[in-house]
């Protein structure tokens, strides 16, 4: 812009553009409005926002530490240790008289972090990978997805269960080994996408002016992979805390003190036959609802953002 | 075809080899060997006892020395922590078991999901078809680990119908529990893919020809949509397999029925390395095959692929 134009110009200009800013209705607003239509996806989400509340807060409502253990109550579970105001044992103990309510804030906050650990790193590790393979093209892309199909076909949850043997039990090796096999289905799924972003003009442009292929990738395909990348890393989450409870429920991934989900069901499950059936009731509540938000909420981000897979 | 087939073995036997290499690995750099213990034995006894395993040999020797007798001989070599069974002693009593009610579980989902979703396909918007929505929606949340306690609080601690664990050589009443724990969350997947698989099969052009030649419904649902209904199903079925034997591992567990993944999960406690390695190389053998097997069936069903 050389010349200067003149501000009659320039002010309807502007009008202009105001007058779009008002009608203009952006892809993610849409997807909004889309999403909140949706009554099981808002209420998903609610759901979600709540659960989230309790698994970071609900600490400070707790009467005992989640390792305090109330040698008293050992051995008479089934009669002292039934849920209840008064004793301030919201959610009643566990078989080892400790307060099954503070446990179960801790739970729920180790299973929430590591779905969301898992997914997290599947957005980055799998998005860049898949772009990268469907962006290059040719001997790359093909020898870079034959190594995730033949990751994809190895039996993950032995090897994963190999690891945690070999390197020892601990929080950092599950986050890890989750890590290892989580982003495999998004870098198919981000491949897919770049294939068809890969034709657009708008990165034909970028590559005639002279933009390198990285940048490319990092400016122009990975923000337009985003929607279908949410969507997936949404419904990631509850597939990384069912990997991870299936672990903790054989007693192989999550290690006292410290305690998920899955851990707090498997012993819930072994004493339901002494009576102490709120032991297993509690963590299979939070569970079971926080699968549930995290699935509705991904099928509304499915239908607001993936208007074609319907 | 043969050309297709070659090559999708060719793409299999890297795979196996790929995964003995990286559970040898893993194994290799582990710290510690397998017979350290808080009491160190005497000098004499360690080298005796690794020589017997052959651990004195050069590291790549006993990798090849492992690979070949599991491939040549199918022998997975001795158990590290009982001295009087070796890996396939394991898998022979451990692995019947498995399979047994692996099969039936694995046949009950597809056969109980695909007539469930076809049935609520063309039903559409009946109060069948919510039926089997509501049925998908909420076994979602329901993996086995979840299905097995609520499983056995109600039929064996409430009701008193079915025993909560045991194997008994595989009569009716032990298999029936396990194989519905296992099997409700793969026949819940499948009843959704069939479902929404077949809405769009029954809207294509070809099923409305059918119907306009005023075919009977049984014959157009049977001769014309049952196929193509079950391609995506077929696609599914490869990762359901591996869902199901990696599960069996909490049924066995969780029921006691003493197959494979019993003996997986005590050798993870345990440390016993050959026996935790031969039961991964097993199961990925098996899981390669069968993608391998649903590959090809998928490219002999479905005339739009070409090798």
């Amino acid at each position: 812009m050389s010349l200067n134009p003149d501000p009659g110009t320039a002010d309807r200009l502007l009008a202009a553009q105001a007058a779009a800013d008002v009608k203009g209705r952006s892809l993610w607003k849409d997807a909004r409005q889309r999403f909140m239509r949706n009554r099981a996806a808002t209420a998903g989400l609610v759901a979600l926002v709540l659960i989230c509340i309790f698994a970071f807060f609900g600490g400070f409502l707790a009467q005992y530490e989640p390792d305090y253990v109330d040698f008293s109550l050992i051995g008479s579970n089934a009669s002292q240790g039934v849920p209840s105001i008064e004793t301030g044992h919201y959610f009643g103990t566990d078989s080892s008289g400790r307060d099954l309510y503070a446990r179960t804030v801790q739970g729920t906050r180790i299973s929430l972090l590591v779905g969301i650990v898992g997914a997290g790193v599947a957005v980055i590790v799998g998005t860049l990978y898949g772009a990268i393979a469907g962006y290059k093209g040719g001997r790359t892309d093909g020898a870079m997805m034959r190594t995730v199909d033949i990751l994809m076909s190895v039996p993950y949850m032995f090897v994963l269960i190999l690891m945690l043997v070999i390197f020892g039990r601990s929080i950092l090796m599950l986050f890890i080994g989750i890590g290892l096999i989580s982003w495999l289905d998004m870098s198919r799924i981000a491949r897919g996408q770049t294939l068809t972003i890969k034709g657009k003009e708008f990165v034909e442009a970028a590559h005639a002016t002279g933009v390198r292929p990285m940048t490319i990738i990092l400016r122009h395909i990975v923000p337009n992979l985003l929607g279908l990348v949410i969507v997936y890393a949404t419904l990631l989450v509850p597939q990384m805390i069912i990997t991870e409870s299936f672990i903790s429920f054989l007693g192989l991934g999550i290690q006292e003190p410290n305690t998920s989900l899955g851990a707090l069901i498997s012993n819930g499950a072994s004493n339901m036959q002494y009576g102490v059936i709120w032991q297993l009731a509690f963590p299979l509540f939070f569970f079971v609802i926080t699968l549930f938000a995290f699935f509705f909420v991904g099928d509304g981000l499915r239908d607001a953002l993936d208007p074609k897979d319907r | 075809m043969l050309n297709y087939v070659l090559r999708r073995v060719a793409i299999a036997i890297p795979t196996i080899l790929l995964l003995v290499v990286i559970s040898f690995v893993l194994m290799y750099a582990a710290p510690g060997g397998p017979f350290n213990s808080e009491r160190p034995l005497p000098a004499q006894v360690m080298a005796n006892i690794e020589a017997r395993y052959g651990l004195d040999q050069p590291y790549w020797k006993q990798m090849t020395t492992y690979i070949w007798n599991v491939v040549v001989h199918f022998d997975f070599g001795p158990s590290f922590q009982y001295r009087d069974r070796t890996v396939n002693d394991v898998i022979a009593q451990g692995f019947p078991v498995t399979l047994t009610y692996g099969f039936w579980s694995f046949i009950v989902a597809l056969v109980v999901g695909v007539a469930l979703g076809a049935a609520a396909a063309i039903r559409h918007n009946s109060w069948l078809d919510y039926l089997a929505v509501g049925i998908s929606i909420g076994a979602q949340v329901l993996p086995n680990f979840v299905m097995a306690p609520i499983l056995v609080l109600v039929f064996t601690l409430w009701l008193g119908w079915l025993p909560g664990g045991g194997w008994q050589g595989g009569q009716i009443e032990y298999i029936i529990l396990p194989v519905i724990a296992l099997s409700t969350s793969y026949m819940a997947s499948i009843a959704r893919i069939t479902r929404s698989s077949m809405l769009e099969v029954l809207n294509a052009g070809f099923i409305r020809t059918a119907r306009a030649k005023g075919l009977p419904t049984s014959r157009i649902i049977w001769k014309h949509a049952m196929k193509p209904t079950m391609l995506p199903v077929l696609s599914y079925l490869g990762p359901a397999f591996v869902g199901m034997i990696t599960g069996s591992v909490i049924i066995d567990v969780f029921f006691s029925t003493g197959g494979i993944g019993q003996f997986f999960v005590n050798s993870a406690f345990n440390r016993d390395y050959s026996v935790i390695m031969g039961i991964t190389i097993l199961v990925g053998v098996l899981t390669v095959t069968f993608n391998l097997v649903v590959d090809l069936l998928y490219a002999w069903i479905d005339p739009k692929i070409r090798y």
